[in-house]
């Protein structure tokens, strides 16, 4: 059944608004060493998406990872315009929410992150693309 | 829905400013995440945001001085920085621009009142927290210290929500902070492993190492050990390769830690914990093989200090390299902090040190220092967290053991493992 109404966010932990492809990521990706913020690419060894560039992507990632740099790394990578554009969690991250709460601050970049709910989560990675606008989750397209 | 005191919400609010306006929304939403419906007060904080590594680092800093930011409200001390503010002939292979920014960030937050330590192992300085203090840790190996050795309680806050924390002085009580988030929650035996090893240096590494890539988020309780009496560097140790390996910030060990007295008190009488895991001797030794590929040959550098040398391990490294010297072509670097390496100084130990070839850095790590980027080939370290970060930083490979094999093979300038 797809969710073609607009899904409202399980928690806002950085508003904004966004617009993006989907990039569903098979496995969580730590954006303080396991990520390039100049470029925006995956460089964990192992990653099964590793070499893939999260820039201007509506990623969805199912929890954060990695250690006390990982609101840096968001946070520049966001400012380079190499990051993504919104993040989609099913598990709350303080440190993604903190790199994305900073960027808006300081720079006036946004890149809203929220949680969704399971089944929410389910359908959003199914679709192609993702637009964020006034706090709901619109689904551009089914993939 | 957060529960917020009256100043709470007095900053979140802009009564106090919009730059404690930010801060209070920081901390306020790490609390959504985080599952709090409450903030608590801390009493101390020991930041990470100073630790440059690219530009949001020096705008986050800049934009603190900016708008008069003053960490005035609890002691707030200064991890390690990527480079030495001290060690300026160490620099030399390093790229300026970076080291500029690097230093403009670390002296930054000492001007706007941070305790400047610069250490990643901020519990060999005195007149830190105690037991049942709420704090802000950031520092992976340091969070594990204070929430098991000390009895401090902290979660692991990333940079900038750790300068939250600390200029607002508040904190989510969640997780770590709770009774119930401290509480084992995964039971590791280590008897059978003993049978066969005994508990030395390289132990605690192995230990940390195991219960990081076993325990994932949860508390791990560790049985087989009572009445051991390991030192604070051998906590250290394991608290490192721990926090390095997996997510450990925090772990018992009955009979020995803060708060673990018994295995009744080490876990939550409700939830008790299914089963026991029996961490045997090819569990540690596997863990040894991964973490010291080479075994043998030639080496180009000693890396000691990770996380930093304490007094008592200058001592050790001292009585050891007395009327000794290092092989030509092998660098001995030890990184340590200002205040435990004046300690050094005063005894003695520093001037053996370098008599023996030995170079002592302030302030930073040889793992992420560009003074060091330079190394390669093979790197011999007593460091389980530097055996398992620094082959994916720097161009080298790894032999690991203890000091006394790290201080021989410096000698010979090859790999020497007698222990």
């Amino acid at each position: 059944m797809p969710h073609l109404s607009p899904i409202t966010p399980h928690l806002i932990l950085c508003p904004g608004e966004a617009q993006g492809q989907v990039l569903a990521l098979s496995e969580p990706v730590s954006f303080w060493g396991g990520f390039d913020p100049n470029t925006g690419a995956i460089l964990e060894n192992g990653h099964p998406q590793q070499g893939l560039r999260l820039k201007g992507k509506f990623v969805l990632m199912e929890r954060g990872k990695g250690s006390s740099g990982t609101p840096a790394g968001v946070t520049e990578s966001i400012r380079i315009g190499s990051g993504p554009a919104g993040m989609i969690l099913l598990e709350p991250d303080a440190n993604i929410a903190t790199g994305a709460l900073v960027a808006r601050q300081l720079y006036g970049l946004s890149c809203p992150v929220l949680v969704l709910t399971a089944a929410h989560f389910a359908a959003a990675s199914r679709a192609t693309t993702l637009i964020f606008r006034e706090d709901r989750l619109f689904v551009g397209e089914e993939g | 829905m957060i529960e917020l005191s009256p100043e709470d919400q007095r900053r979140a609010d802009g009564r106090d400013g919009a730059l404690l306006q930010f801060m209070q929304r920081l901390v306020n939403q790490a609390a959504l995440a985080f599952g709090a419906d409450r903030l608590i007060d801390v009493s101390f904080a020991h930041i990470d945001a100073c630790h440059f590594n690219g530009q949001a680092h020096r705008d986050f800093a800049r934009w603190l001085v900016n708008e008069g930011a003053r960490f005035d409200r609890v002691p707030t001390w200064t991890n390690t920085l990527p480079v030495s503010l001290l060690n300026n002939h160490s620099r030399a292979k390093a790229d300026p621009d970076f080291v500029a920014r690097a230093c403009e960030v670390g002296e930054i937050y000492a001007q706007l009142g941070c305790e400047p330590v610069y250490t990643c192992a901020p519990y060999q300085l005195p007149n830190g927290p105690q037991r049942g203090d709420h704090i802000v840790g950031s520092e992976s190996n340091a969070v594990a210290f204070y929430n098991a050795v000390v009895g401090a309680k902290t979660l692991k806050y990333g940079d900038f929500l750790d300068v939250a924390c600390a200029l607002t002085g508040r904190a989510p009580f969640a997780g770590l902070h709770t009774e119930q988030g401290r509480a084992g929650s995964l039971i590791f035996d280590v008897s059978k492993a003993l049978q066969h090893r005994p508990i030395d240096e390289t132990f605690y590494h192995l230990l940390g190492a195991l219960l990081g890539r076993r325990a994932g988020s949860q508390v791990p309780v560790v049985l087989g050990m009572e009445g051991v009496r390991p030192s604070p560097d051998n906590l250290k140790a394991l608290c490192a390769a721990g926090a390095a390996t997996g997510g450990l910030a925090h772990f018992h060990i009955v009979g020995v830690t803060q708060d673990a007295a018994t295995l009744e008190q080490a876990i939550n009488p409700n939830q008790q914990p299914a089963e026991v895991i029996d961490l045997g001797e090819e569990d540690f030794a596997e863990t040894f093989a991964a973490l010291s590929p080479i075994r043998s040959g030639p080496i180009s550098m000693v890396a000691l200090g990770t996380p930093h040398f304490s007094p008592a391990e200058f001592a050790q490294l001292a009585d050891q390299l007395r009327d000794r010297q290092i092989a030509p072509n092998t660098e001995v670097l030890v990184s340590t902090s200002r205040f435990v390496g004046e300690i050094a100084r005063e005894a003695g130990h520093l001037e053996v040190l370098a008599r023996a070839g030995v170079e002592v850095l302030f302030d930073t790590c040889t793992y992420f220092s560009p003074a060091v980027t330079a190394a390669s080939g093979t790197v011999m370290t007593n460091s389980a967290k530097w055996a398992f970060y620094a082959p994916g930083m720097l161009p080298v490979s790894v032999a690991f053991g203890s000091l006394e094999d790290c201080v021989e093979s410096a000698v010979r300038g090859e790999v020497t493992c007698r222990t």
